[in-house]
């Protein structure tokens, strides 16, 4: 029961984080029907640009050693990094499919592709400094660099319980809380934009209809703009996040980046593209499949097979369940089914 | 004609899909509180003409809307300067309530209480559409998303209304309903340029016509008078 419970901190953790990044997916789908490849790539840049502006805050501060960095630092950070990536966003928009409105699908799709190249291989240049510790040794730059850094702690961490005293039902850290509540306010925030707005209305009638949106008197480029950077605002914030509850970054062109964001848009997928509520549904579902795919498989099946591969399989699982819910309902659990009435 | 009489002025007027030439030279002129028909058969260059009157196709030639030179112009823009299109199939967004369909069509528009005004109006002359605001529009039958999608071009507080095919598809006791409507609207200063194919109809309720013939004018005139002429008769009203 408790390593039950323990589990579902972490899907609610993780899942936050899934949904954070499908929403940018599935909002700009919605709008221009592609995918865009490049917006996993935000998110690690978001996950970056907050482990550096973290480093660059608190080697200003000059704390005593071994105290720990106020608190303010995180949310100021975070809407720092979301400030940065919807920046980025609005470049990414204006500069590469901005021009390519009237031209195939597949011409932006290859040019996601390139945009997402571009960000990962730039990230990981070698840069400038930005912040040097006392002895002058460089401890943070801009771009990235090649190797992996770590992300200084900012929130206090849950001291592991005492021995002496009943154990915990389960232990949850101030990042898992942060993570959830600030996830909440951003899709609460996300929900009342879409629907509950007149920009919203606007939004949603040029994802139905770009052309009739604009008879409407509707400016489609901008409703595109504003799309783009919310999502890579999304991103950012994910990416913060990501960057508190696993420090240790890796360099932007790694491997686990590029599944994390491929998992995310599972998420989208799962929940239906193109649809808000579908993309946070999605995300907490494939956390959900993750994490309790890695307890049962290793708690009852790798005794019988003699092996020890539950967690190794944590994609497998993702997977599995994206190849279900294609097999069984194509559009997503929440994506509309049905053909629009003439 | 003095040009405070004219409200749109189309002269010259081409559009071109790749090599195909869907409309050439086409000229013609709406006078300020009229309705004026177009008329023709399938593939005649109807819609494309109002495609390139509100800016959704690019065009040759000019189109001047209350004065002002508006070819090339987008079409957001041209909403707000009073000039409304309500395009064939009825544009309607499915994925929203009625009401917001409603409400979007006075997006330019912040003057809250006037809106109101201008609603109370359209459900004046659309009853039915009160009785389903909260409903998803995708779910109204084809003649009651027509009369939402004038309705929402309404709301705009258009000088110039551009209606494409309002009758299509429609059972014939509200074909006859929409026309009575769309002759109200006009009654209530609003210019129409209408687009059918139901050419009887809409030979009935126009004050002047225009005949398209693949891509080009082929008659312009009085309604009335398009109505009598043998040629209008044979080829668009069915009397042999």
């Amino acid at each position: 029961m408790a390593e039950l419970l323990q589990i579902m901190v972490a899907v609610v953790a993780v899942g936050s984080l899934y949904a954070l990044i499908a929403l940018g997916y599935t909002m700009v789908y919605g709008i221009l029907k592609f995918i865009n490849f490049a917006h996993s790539d935000v998110f690690v840049l978001g996950a970056w640009v907050s482990l550096v502006l973290s480093v660059m805050i608190i080697s200003a501060l000059k704390l005593a050693p071994g105290s720990s960095p106020p608190l303010w630092i995180a949310p100021l950070v975070l809407i720092a990094a979301m400030v940065v990536c919807g920046l980025v966003g609005f470049a990414i928009e204006r500069l590469a499919y901005k021009p390519l409105r009237k031209a195939p699908r597949l011409n932006v799709l290859i040019t996601a592709i390139g945009v997402s190249l571009l960000l990962q291989n730039v990230g990981q240049l070698t840069g400038f400094a930005v912040a040097k510790d006392d002895d002058g040794k460089t401890i943070a730059t801009v771009p990235f660099g090649p190797s992996p850094k770590r992300m200084p702690s900012l929130l206090p961490e849950t001291a592991a319980p005492d021995p002496n005293l009943a154990k915990p039902l389960v232990l949850i850290q101030p990042v898992d809380v942060f993570i959830f509540v600030s996830a909440i306010v951003l899709m609460v925030g996300l929900q009342y934009l879409v629907f509950r707005t007149k920009f919203g209305a606007a939004m949603r009638a040029v994802s139905f209809n770009t052309e009739t949106a604009a008879l409407m008197g509707i400016r489609v480029d901008r409703v595109i703009s504003v799309t783009f950077v919310t999502g890579a605002m999304l991103a950012a914030a994910a990416g913060f996040m990501y960057a508190l509850k696993y420090p240790g970054l890796n360099q932007t062109a790694h491997e686990t980046w590029v599944l994390l964001g491929l998992k995310a848009f599972v998420a989208a997928v799962v929940g239906g593209i193109g649809n808000v509520r579908g993309a946070v549904l999605g995300g907490f579902l494939i956390a959900f499949i993750e994490f309790m795919g890695m307890y049962c498989f290793s708690k009852y099946l790798d005794p019988v097979l003699h092996t020890n591969m539950g967690t190794n399989l944590r994609d497998v699982y993702v997977f599995a369940m994206l190849i279900f819910v294609l097999l069984v309902r194509p559009a997503g659990i929440l994506g509309s089914q049905l053909k629009e009435k003439v | 004609m003095g040009e405070n009489e004219t409200i749109l002025e189309v002269r010259d007027v081409s559009v071109r899909y790749g090599a195909i030439r869907a409309i050439s030279n086409v000229s013609f002129s709406v006078k300020r509180g009229e309705i004026l028909t177009l008329i023709g058969s399938n593939g005649a260059g109807k819609t494309t003409t109002l495609r390139a009157i509100s800016g959704m196709v690019r065009c040759t030639g000019n189109v001047r809307f209350m004065d002002q030179e508006i070819a090339g112009t987008r079409p957001d823009v041209l909403v707000t300067r009073g000039l409304c299109h309500c395009p064939e199939g009825r544009g309607i967004f499915a994925n929203m309530s009625v009401e917001e369909n409603l409400n979007l069509g006075a997006f330019i528009r912040s003057d809250k209480h006037e809106i109101e005004k201008d609603k109370q109006r359209v459900f004046e002359l659309f009853p039915r559409i009160k009785e389903r605001l909260k409903q998803n529009a995708g779910t109204l039958s084809g003649g009651e998303q027509q009369m939402l999608a004038i309705g929402r071009a309404l709301l705009a507080r258009p000088k110039l209304l551009l209606l494409d095919e309002p009758s299509l598809g429609l059972a014939p006791q509200l074909v006859q309903t929409i026309f009575k409507i769309i002759r109200e609207i006009n009654a209530q200063g609003v210019s129409i340029l209408l687009v059918e194919q139901n050419a009887h109809m809409a030979l009935q309720v126009a004050h002047h016509a225009v005949v398209l013939e693949v891509g080009k004018v082929a008659m312009t005139g009085l309604a009335s008078d398009l109505a009598k002429s043998d040629e209008v008769r044979k080829a668009y009203l069915g009397h042999g």
